[in-house]
């Protein structure tokens, strides 16, 4: 009998099948992760977690008995009261006894779970960051070990057992410590000259030299804590890419939640993407009525405010804050505003030179989004907001502006905002 | 009760975290165990097995694993090497999610038919449950898997590895050469068919010369035995009508394709006339795994009754040598019990017979008549009852039969009466269900035989057969499938494979559904995507 200790084998065998899988059912799998990121919080988005594809398209036919007609016999335990010849009412129609599936494999969905790395694989394919925001700020976050050399002291775990060898090699050869084998060897030689005749002087002598390299054995031990050394780490510090992401958003009475809901989606995205391209990401969450403030999320999407419209306030709340906590030479900054278009017609050009002059430099990116109900599509002109920043958008091109007015708008602006040069990812051939 | 055992068991792990010095007998005490333990718990088991059973078993090789390479080797059906394919990761996501969401437990184990015969172990098992695997696993299944005739006749133990490792290494070839897609779907196709891919008989084999001449001797000899001149004289019956062209033909074709064929996996790969060589490579061996799998689906029941009647013997014989402790033994018979637990028809929780108490329920009833028989038992067995030999006949029952035979051939009166079995028909001509038999003295044959058909292989899966092909003509092939009872092909997936059986032969593909009077549905389909 073998007992073999498997363990401690390399996991993950059946990683390439899992895979091969994922590739296979690679349409549906994006159609049904697409859908429920719909349903989560920003931060909870990239999870991963639970996948419902249509069992059809993974399906794996066998040729088997249908489960309508013909005539068929089931053999059941724990017979109470019928007797031969009872008549018992048929089940509907399935789950006739025994007759259900065996394999569990019926015509129902097939759920199963991703991994957070496979969730966002597939809901951020071919996304890139615009050529033009491909600034690397760094900033020191985060030390890692390294190894620089040895030390006399240390925990156990980083002893180190080659170098703690030489030293003991190197100190028993300097001080002469006889090696275990010449002893032996002069015990046998001791031994040979007993039983010879006359040899008795030879032997007393060597007698006395072998008590000597025991006494020096013992004296001079085979590793002494002097030999002993562990290995050294310096922490040295590596820069970490981050970006802090400013969601600024109109609170006052004309955002409905509808509106807040499709820009709560259109914050996730950009939350999800700029997480996969950064190593760390803060979230600021501005909202303005007339004045602006900094909050929490739940307060920014949930909590009710009432004032008219003044953008500017919400673009120096975002300048104070860059200059207090985020200075732009250690940060990628981006900044997503959304906003049902209306502003105070007088502060319009006040938000835009404050856009030009002091906003766009800091950031990477700076997308607006114009939210509204479906029915106000073709509306004519747009709104006041958008007609102000129109000029804007044309001059510079770290500014974008979309509207969205549905759900399903959502993601295809996103894929539009982002899309990889070439890829050609409009948001109706990315869902096809 | 089995709250009970529960409860004894907390009490007992709680005792035996108190230094209490062990008897030296017991092979452990508590939960705990390291590679010592287990060898020790092998060589106790192995003592019982071996010794005082008699079992006859392939060496055994044991291999810890954590849970989490248990699921992968759920999803590679238990092989320690596997082709890769996107299906087996289909599995995985499934069982992995089950298993995180809490619906489904795992295996305490899982035991490879080869030689040497491995059994894996999940380390989170107890010292218990890792003496009750060793039991079941490396003395249970590895006797069964040595012994059972339809193992011996299909299964090569010590060949298996060593194939598989072949055959992934292959595919693995093949997919870089051909690319991924190709292969991929000439699987998909196999798999298909892999249902259909076994040969249920053993085939003639051509006899060697020596044996050739001697037959023919024989033969000459009893001829001059039997000769009579007289037979000369009786009048020839009238010369029948000679056949025609067109049937000489066919016979001639299906003669030389050696048809009807059942193995479709097998015709495709000897015949079908676009694939090329590498095609039949991968064909064949999808084909021979699933002929290695096929003696385990005949013989699921009498299998897992072997293995938990060993097991249940051998732990008992430990508790009464004091090998293990009165705790383990209850552990071990919470365990147990939960393993052959039948639910009865009307209970929620029933999905089909339980082949663990099924089989485990006819170990003990076949040990049961050859010890202590009643009178029916007598008249129902003449053959074991009362011999006194309840091992011998166990093992003669295990190496001799498969799960439809050992049903027709033991299934006493007494086991259909404890279980309560009876036997319905369900014809859907007939407004409700009938109930057939029960076990009553008129019925105990009736459902014995109702029961062991529904353990028959060969009638579970539809009989299909490969029955004609005009290779020289339009090359059309032509299946049959033989409906039995009125029941048909679940249509859309018949239609499915049928597909990718029509782009393994390259030309179309017809299926007629029929019994000897009634043509129930014909299904046709002509190749989208032929391999070649």
């Amino acid at each position: 009998m073998n007992i073999i200790d498997r363990r401690r084998d390399p996991g993950g065998k059946s990683l390439a099948n899992r895979q091969r899988f994922i590739r296979r059912a690679r349409a549906l799998v994006r159609r049904a992760v697409r859908e429920a990121s719909g349903k989560r919080s920003i931060k909870d988005i990239d999870k991963g977690g639970d996948i419902v594809v249509p069992a059809d398209g993974v399906r794996e036919p066998v040729l088997r008995r249908g489960s309508q007609g013909g005539k068929r016999e089931y053999v059941l335990p724990g017979n109470k009261k019928y007797v031969r010849g009872d008549g018992i009412q048929r089940p509907d129609e399935e789950g006739g006894g025994s007759g259900a599936s065996a394999d569990g494999e019926g015509e129902d969905d097939f759920r199963f779970a991703l991994s957070n790395e496979e969730f966002l694989d597939l809901f951020l394919e071919d996304l890139e960051l615009p050529d033009l925001a491909k600034r690397q700020v760094m900033g020191v976050e985060e030390t890692r070990p390294v190894c620089a050399g040895f030390r006399s002291s240390g925990p156990p775990s980083s002893l180190s057992v080659s170098r703690t060898m030489r030293n003991s090699l190197s100190r028993r050869t300097a001080l002469g410590r006889p090696r275990p084998q010449d002893i032996a060897a002069m015990e046998a030689e001791i031994a040979r000259l007993d039983g010879l005749d006359g040899q008795e002087d030879k032997a007393t002598a060597l007698r006395a030299d072998l008590e000597r390299k025991r006494t020096r054995m013992r004296v001079v031990p085979f590793i002494d804590p002097l030999d002993v050394r562990y290995r050294r780490y310096d922490q040295i510090p590596r820069p970490v890419a981050r970006a802090v992401m400013f969601c600024l958003m109109d609170v006052s009475g004309s955002m409905d939640e509808h509106m807040k809901d499709l820009a709560k989606r259109f914050y996730s995205l950009l939350y999800l993407f700029l997480k996969r391209r950064y190593k760390r990401v803060d979230v600021v969450f501005i909202r303005h009525t007339h004045e602006a403030k900094e909050v929490d999320e739940e307060t920014f999407f949930h909590a009710r405010e009432s004032g008219g419209t003044v953008v500017s306030t919400a673009l120096e709340e975002m300048a104070r804050i860059v200059q207090d906590r985020f200075p732009a030479n250690q940060w990628n900054i981006y900044a997503a505003q959304a906003s049902d278009g209306d502003n105070l017609p007088m502060d319009n050009l006040n938000t835009i030179n404050l856009l030009k002059s002091v906003i766009l430099p800091l950031c990477q990116y700076y997308a607006y989004l114009e939210v509204g109900h479906s029915r106000d599509d073709g509306g004519g002109e747009g709104s006041s907001l958008w007609r102000a920043y129109a000029p804007v958008v044309a001059s510079d091109e770290r500014m974008a502006m979309r509207k969205v007015s549905h759900r399903r708008d959502i993601y295809p602006v996103f894929r539009e905002l982002f899309a990889k040069e070439g890829a050609g990812g409009t948001g109706a051939e990315a869902e096809a | 009760m089995s709250d009970d055992a529960v409860l004894t068991r907390k009490k007992k792990s709680r005792l035996v975290t108190a230094p209490v010095p062990a008897p030296s007998s017991l092979l452990f005490n508590g939960p705990d165990w390291n590679f010592e333990t287990l060898s020790r718990i092998f060589d106790a088991v192995r003592e019982i097995g071996e010794g005082e059973l008699g079992l006859d078993t392939y060496r055994t090789q044991i291999e810890v694993i954590t849970s989490e390479q248990m699921l992968d080797a759920y999803s590679s059906v238990g092989m320690p090497l596997f082709y890769k394919h996107w299906s087996f990761g289909k599995d995985f996501a499934r069982n992995q999610m089950m298993y995180n969401k809490g619906y489904q437990g795992l295996a305490y184990e899982i035991v490879i038919n080869s030689d040497p015969c491995i059994c894996y172990i999940m380390e989170e098992n107890s010292a218990t449950m890792q003496t009750l695997v060793l039991a079941h696993a490396a003395m249970g299944h590895n006797h069964f898997f040595k012994n059972n005739y339809v193992f011996r006749q299909w299964t090569d133990a010590s060949g298996i590895a060593d194939y598989l490792s072949f055959a992934k290494a292959y595919i693995a070839k093949c997919e870089e050469r051909y690319g991924l897609e190709a292969v991929e779907r000439l699987i998909d196709a196999a798999h298909a068919l892999q249902s259909h891919g076994v040969h249920r008989y053993p085939g003639k084999r051509s006899m060697d010369l020596a044996t050739e001449e001697r037959r023919e001797k024989e033969r000459r000899a009893h001829g001059e035995a039997l000769f009579n001149d007289l037979w000369r004289t009786v009048p020839q019956a009238k010369d029948r009508k000679p056949a025609t062209k067109k049937k000489i033909d066919e016979e001639r074709r299906k003669a030389i394709l050696k048809l009807p064929e059942e193995n479709i996996l097998y015709f495709l790969e000897k015949t079908a006339p676009r694939l090329q060589g590498w095609q039949r490579e991968i064909l064949r061996i999808i084909r021979l795994i699933a002929q290695y799998f096929y003696p385990q689906r005949q013989t699921k029941m009498m299998n897992e009754g072997c293995a938990t009647w060993t097991h249940h013997r051998i732990m008992t014989r430990l508790h009464e040598k004091g090998q293990i402790s009165d705790g383990s033994y209850l552990e071990f018979l919470h365990a147990h019990t939960s393993v052959v637990m039948q639910p009865e028809f009307d209970d929620r929780r029933y999905s089909g017979i339980n082949p663990y108490a099924l089989g485990f329920a006819m170990m003990q009833d076949i040990e049961r008549i050859s010890l202590t028989p009643t009178d029916e038992d007598r008249s129902w067995f003449p053959d074991i009852a009362g011999n006194g030999d309840a091992y011998g006949t166990l093992k003669n029952v295990w190496a001799n039969f498969r799960d439809e035979s050992i049903i027709s051939q033991y299934l006493s009166p007494h086991l259909i009466r404890k279980m309560g079995l009876f036997h319905i028909v369900d014809d859907h001509a007939e407004d409700e269900m009938e109930v057939a038999a029960i076990h009553d003295e008129r019925g105990y044959r009736e459902v014995r035989r109702a029961l062991a058909r529904k353990y028959d292989v060969a009638r579970s899966d539809p009989d299909i057969q490969v029955v004609d092909v005009d290779l020289a003509g339009d090359r059309r092939l032509e299946l049959r499938h033989n409906v039995m009872e009125g029941v048909t092909l679940e249509e859309k997936d018949t239609d499915r494979v049928l597909q990718h059986l029509a782009d393994l032969w390259g030309y179309e593909v017809r299926l007629v559904e029929a019994d000897d009077e009634t043509v129930y549905a014909e299904h046709k389909c002509e190749p989208i995507r032929p391999f070649a």
